[in-house]
């Protein structure tokens, strides 16, 4: 036995100093193969007596599967060896920029526009559209603003051009998106809630105006509607908008298209030089609104005696450089690259009431 | 619309202090634009006294003076001719900003010798154009606030100038007088009382006003009379305090009287030299050509239809809107003959417009003029010129009549409440109305309004509710919440072109474009070069030549962008935007367009080799995911043949038949590029939402998915065809061989030169041939390739490659 002994040190020390897997499949060969010298042993079992196989037998297949196991082990050892020499000559510079990928970004107005609509929506407003290019009749008269009104002056109106010939007054460029109202009422009536957010076009151009900016209309509609549920209404959206509870304030003002008409300040803070909604003991100028006028609803085929509801608009462009800090209008429209990226949205950051807007 | 805080107290009695009647006045829907409280402006000067005034050594002009101050005895140099010992003075101390000279004072040597401080002209504190010595105070003591002795003396001077804006619908408003009513209405003070005498003539007005019988409907009512022997002159400095107040160049008595009841009381008034007049003066209308001379010595042609007052020799007076210079009043106007008329507020806006004159007058007639105080105006003015320049009046003259516009409408009190959502009582609604000068009769739920004859804005009952709201203050207004339409959930709202548009442009976003929004309207040749341009969709009076058409289409905004940008240093980029194109000048005649650009490279340079110049496929993958996002069906066809601003052999429209074009993609013309200075290659593409169609079937179920066991087999195939073919030629009859086996055929090698023929090209294809019910033979699959290579042969006329 003490062969045996051995010859399991000498075939232990051999596996433990195979330098690779080669060297340890001979060795495999030469202790356990065919002809090897462990397998010879077991050969050998046969001649033995039973009372000596009996000894031997088991001593003999503890060594073979000790030295089994041991170049089992030995071949998992080199092979995670030879995995780490190559990992090691893999080692690659990780602070090297990644490939390049363009990130995209969504304009402040589509994304206050869709966060105005979220808002709007939960209280049953829906999305209804017009025409930019308008008739005189929409963009005026319907709206109780007639020819001679001094406020169609006061808009800096932009005409279309009117071939020789064509003696039909000029269309104009919608001055506002109240001639939307006048079209949803003339094709769904009422009752209704409608916003109608879009582009606008007035003939100035300074810090705070440009030719064209963007106005959100609202319309709602209804035997019972009330100034009071305007001021609800405002003081839900811009509360919701701003993530802050924001007080409203009415001052009686004029709009030709509604009576009583009302200016509505939001509450905020000029401390510091910057705005600041929803705290602080001063007032921003912030819409036009009243509840709309019966000339209005007739142009709209409506009975004044019958419904009765409120109309606003507000610049959306305006409430997006209040809300996010953008100090110059005309930057909306120049397209440079760095004020869309950092102004911008990302494609996945949906306005929604329950995300939050 | 400006006016001084004393002038309003002219009106209204009342303790209130500014920063309430300010607060107020916005309150009730007269906007305060600006205060310019002079008071603010002069509040560090002080008295001074002069202890002696000696010589200057190197200067004949000045004098070095010993002043005593509230900081002891300093030594001023002046150069007033009146700086002499004894008088009081007003001190600049060093430090102190004078504002007629826009100068902080500092102390300073003056020819060698120093000076500590200035001693101030009215000039120099903007209190008149007086500059010919230093003031000169009768009383006060060393010390004292200036103002303070203003205040006391000559309040005038800083009299605090109110500025506010004037909605179309607040005529009354117009007038200092109809401010203090409204202020009264609210409780800040008592409106006085003003009932002008009316004052009897002493002989026959040698000059008569007749009105043509086809101008009474624009100019009803005429009043007029001749006041002989005035002294004209400048008119007393408490007149010309207001008038300079509120920015208005006193001129001379006469005129000044005109002026100041124009604001007192929104009654404009003309004052005509009655010795320049020929004959008698008549109302009509301009036959269209007659010139004038106006006041503001300018000459104007009118306009058939206007209205124009005449003497004998021609016209003398655009009626309403501004009077001429031959018959204008001077200094030396000794007989005058004063006017105060009635002018229909549309006549005179469409004659104003036509002329393009602004005239206080114009403004004032076509918002509205009280009717019923012609008269009593011509006679409230007739007082003020006799007080003023003396003279005798003749008796009125008039023709016409005063409008009738006495009305009423009935009003329910309960209104307010349901329109407004304010409870007012009825009996605070009929106060607040009547302190406005309208009368309430009836009871109960049926008033009966009558409105006064300053307010032809208030046409029904909507206009009293507003009336009442505005003077019991929105301020007040409780909000209400309202109540939702429809218990529970929200219901969506966005149409299907709505969820469209945001699909397209969260896609557009999510591919790495940066979304711009430019403006709809561009210049003429860049519309041209997008097939625009046209007169129908001009602008009539564009701001500039830059944004005079419409837009035809996205892409000359996008690529101008673009041109910026590289002005900048940017080179690479992406850029989409979203939004309506305009294809003709009638309302509606505009359609909803995604357009992406691609210009440069990729990325920047990289050490991954990644960076390239951006392609046509970039273009192609986007819009087709665009497309995709959008619910476009994924089988279209690819055309050629889009517009001139596309390169030719570059480009594909996306199309479900010849005539149904979903998209464009492909390289812009280089052409396009040098016009608009675009350093290109750019890529493009654009996508017409309105366009796809609409899914038949609104079901949200998605039907079931098939995902066969058996494995799918891959067999590759590779053609020479013409140059010509296309692809998708190719590959649409190779996937015909077997549409039911044949799932999915694609290219992945193009291969042009080579063993090639001239004109040739290979086409390598993968095909995907999915086994339904039972494991392919290879004999089938054998089958299935034959059938291809035959299919693509016919097609194409392409053969296997050698």
């Amino acid at each position: 036995m003490d062969g045996l002994e051995n010859l399991r040190g000498a075939w232990l020390e051999r596996i433990g100093s195979a330098s690779d897997e080669a060297a340890l499949e001979d060795i495999r060969v030469s202790a356990l193969g065919k002809k090897g010298e462990i397998s010879l042993k077991m050969r050998e079992l046969g001649k033995m007596t039973p009372e000596e196989r009996q000894a031997a037998g088991p001593a003999l297949n503890a060594l073979k599967d000790e030295v089994n196991a041991a170049i089992t082990a030995k071949k998992a050892g080199l092979a995670d060896a030879a995995l780490d020499e190559r990992l090691k000559a893999e080692w690659l510079d990780v602070t090297l920029p990644a490939r390049h990928r363009r990130q995209g970004t969504i304009h402040p107005v589509s994304q206050v526009t869709e966060e105005v609509t979220a808002i709007f929506a939960d209280m049953g407003f829906s999305v209804a559209e017009g025409p930019q290019i308008e008739t005189d009749f929409y963009n005026f008269d319907a709206l109780n603003i007639p020819g001679h009104h001094p406020a169609r002056a006061e808009m800096d109106t932009f005409y279309t051009h009117r071939r020789e010939g064509d003696n039909r007054p000029p269309h104009v460029l919608r001055t506002h998106t109240s001639p939307v109202q006048i079209r949803h009422m003339e094709q769904h009536g009422a009752p209704c809630r409608i916003i109608a957010p879009g582009r606008v076009y007035r003939a100035d151009y300074d810090q705070t105006h440009t030719p064209m900016f963007h106005q959100v209309e609202g319309l709602a509609l209804d035997r019972d509607i009330s100034m009071a549920n305007l001021k609800w209404v405002l003081e839900e959206f811009y509360s919701a908008f701003f993530g802050v509870q924001v007080k409203t304030r009415f001052r009686a003002s004029h709009f030709p298209f509604v009576e009583p008409g009302a200016e509505v300040d939001i509450q905020c803070s000029f401390e510091g030089g910057t705005v600041k909604v929803g705290e602080g003991d001063d007032w921003l100028e912030i819409l036009g609104s009243g509840m709309v006028h019966p000339k209005v609803l007739e142009a709209g085929k409506i009975d004044p005696n019958e419904y009765q509801g409120f109309a606003f608009g507000m610049g959306i462009d305006r409430i997006a450089m209040l809300k996010y800090g953008i100090p110059d209008l005309r930057d909306f429209f120049a397209s440079d690259l760095r004020w869309l990226r950092h102004y911008g949205f990302a494609s996945l950051q949906m306005p929604s009431v329950h995300a939050g807007v | 619309m400006k006016f001084t805080l004393s002038w309003l107290k002219d009106h209204l009695d009342t303790e209130a202090s500014l920063d309430d009647i300010l607060d107020t006045l916005t309150d009730l829907g007269l906007e305060v634009e600006e205060v310019e409280d002079r008071a603010a402006r002069l509040k560090d000067f002080t008295l001074a006294k002069v202890k002696s005034a000696e010589q200057h050594p190197d200067a004949d002009r000045l004098r070095v003076c010993q002043v005593e101050t509230d900081e002891g005895v300093q030594q001023i140099i002046c150069g007033a001719p009146n700086a002499r010992e004894g008088i009081t003075v007003v001190l600049a101390k060093p430090g102190t900003y004078v504002p007629g000279i826009d100068t902080t004072i500092g102390v300073g040597k003056i020819r060698g010798i120093e000076s500590y401080g200035m001693m101030a002209s009215e000039r120099e504190l903007e209190l008149s154009e007086e500059h010919d010595g230093i003031i000169e105070l009768p009383s006060g003591e060393v010390g004292d606030r200036f103002v303070d002795w203003l205040a006391e003396h000559d309040s005038a001077k800083v009299d605090p100038v109110i500025e506010i804006a004037i909605t179309p619908n607040r005529q009354d408003a117009l007038g200092v007088r109809g401010i203090a009513r409204d202020l009264a209405a609210r409780g800040i003070g008592t409106l006085k009382p003003h009932e002008p005498q009316v004052i009897d003539g002493t002989f026959k007005s040698p000059i008569n006003v007749t009105i043509d019988a086809d101008t009474l409907d624009t100019a009803p009512h005429f009043t007029g009379r001749l006041i002989r022997g005035v002294k004209n002159g400048p008119s007393p400095a408490w007149l010309q305090d207001r008038l300079r107040a509120i920015g208005l160049r006193p001129i001379s008595a006469l005129v000044d009287i005109t002026n100041f009841f124009t604001f007192d009381q929104n009654r404009p008034l003309h004052v005509f030299d009655a010795d320049k007049v020929a004959g008698n003066l008549r109302v009509h209308r301009a036959a269209g050509g007659e010139e004038i001379l106006a006041l503001d010595e300018k000459t104007y042609t009118l306009g058939a239809g206007h209205m124009a007052i005449s003497d004998d020799t021609g016209v003398e007076s655009i009626a309403g809107v501004m009077g001429g210079a031959a018959s204008g009043c001077t200094e030396e106007t000794v007989n005058v003959f004063l006017e105060s008329a009635w002018w229909d507020p549309i006549q005179i806006a469409y004659t104003g417009r036509d002329l393009k004159i602004h005239s206080d007058a114009r403004y004032r007639f076509e918002r509205g003029v009280d009717p019923d105080y012609t008269l009593p105006g011509l006679h409230a003015a007739t007082q003020m010129v006799l007080d003023l320049c003396g003279g005798e009046p003749s008796e009125v003259v008039e023709a016409g009549a005063p409008l009738q516009t006495a009305r009423s409408y009935p009003l329910d009190p309960a209104r307010v409440g349901s329109l407004v959502g304010m409870e007012i009582a009825r009996d605070e609604q009929v106060r607040i109305l009547t302190a406005l000068g309208f009368s309430a009769s009836g009871s109960g739920d049926a008033l009966e309004v009558w409105v006064p004859s300053w307010r032809r804005d208030v046409q029904g009952e909507a206009d009293l509710v507003e009336e009442v709201a505005r003077v019991a203050s929105l301020t007040k207004l409780e909000p209400k919440p309202m109540p939702r339409l429809r218990d529970g959930v929200a219901a969506p709202v966005l149409t299907p072109m709505q969820l469209r548009e945001r699909s397209a442009r969260r896609t557009a976003a999510a591919l790495g474009y940066n979304e711009c929004v430019t403006y709809s309207f561009i210049d003429r040749a860049a519309a041209q070069l997008f097939g625009g341009g046209s007169d129908d969709v001009m602008l009539e009076n564009p701001i500039s030549s830059e944004m005079s058409h419409m837009r035809p289409a996205l892409l000359p905004g996008l690529l101008q962008a673009a041109a910026r940008n590289q002005a900048r240093g940017m080179m690479d980029m992406a850029l989409f935007e979203v939004g309506a194109a305009f294809h003709g000048g009638e309302p509606g005649e505009q359609h909803l367009l995604v357009s992406g650009l691609l210009v440069g490279h990729t990325g920047p340079r990289d050490p991954h080799g990644a960076r390239r110049a951006v392609d046509v496929f970039d273009a192609k993958a986007d819009a087709e995911a665009v497309l995709a996002a959008i619910g476009a069906p994924a089988k279209a066809q690819i055309l050629r043949g889009a517009r001139e601003w596309w390169h030719p052999g570059r480009h594909g429209m996306i199309c479900l038949g010849p005539k149904k074009v979903l998209g464009i993609f492909g390289e812009v013309h280089p052409k396009v590029l040098t016009a608009l200075d675009v350093k290109g290659p750019a890529m493009a593409f654009t996508i017409f939402p309105e366009e796809v169609p609409m899914p038949r079937n609104s079901s949200a179920s998605r039907g079931a998915v098939t995902m066969p066991d058996l494995q799918a087999v891959e067999r590759d195939f590779a053609f020479v065809v013409d140059a010509e073919v296309s692809a998708l030629d190719l590959v649409n009859a190779a996937a015909g061989a077997d549409k039911a086996l044949i799932e999915e055929v694609r290219v992945f090698d193009e291969f042009i030169g080579g063993s090639l023929g001239e004109g040739q090209k290979s086409l390598a294809i993968t095909v995907r041939l999915q086994p339904r019910d039972k494991t392919l033979t290879e004999d089938e699959i054998e089958a299935v390739a034959g059938k291809i290579v035959e299919k693509v042969g016919k097609a194409t006329g392409g053969s296997l490659r050698g």
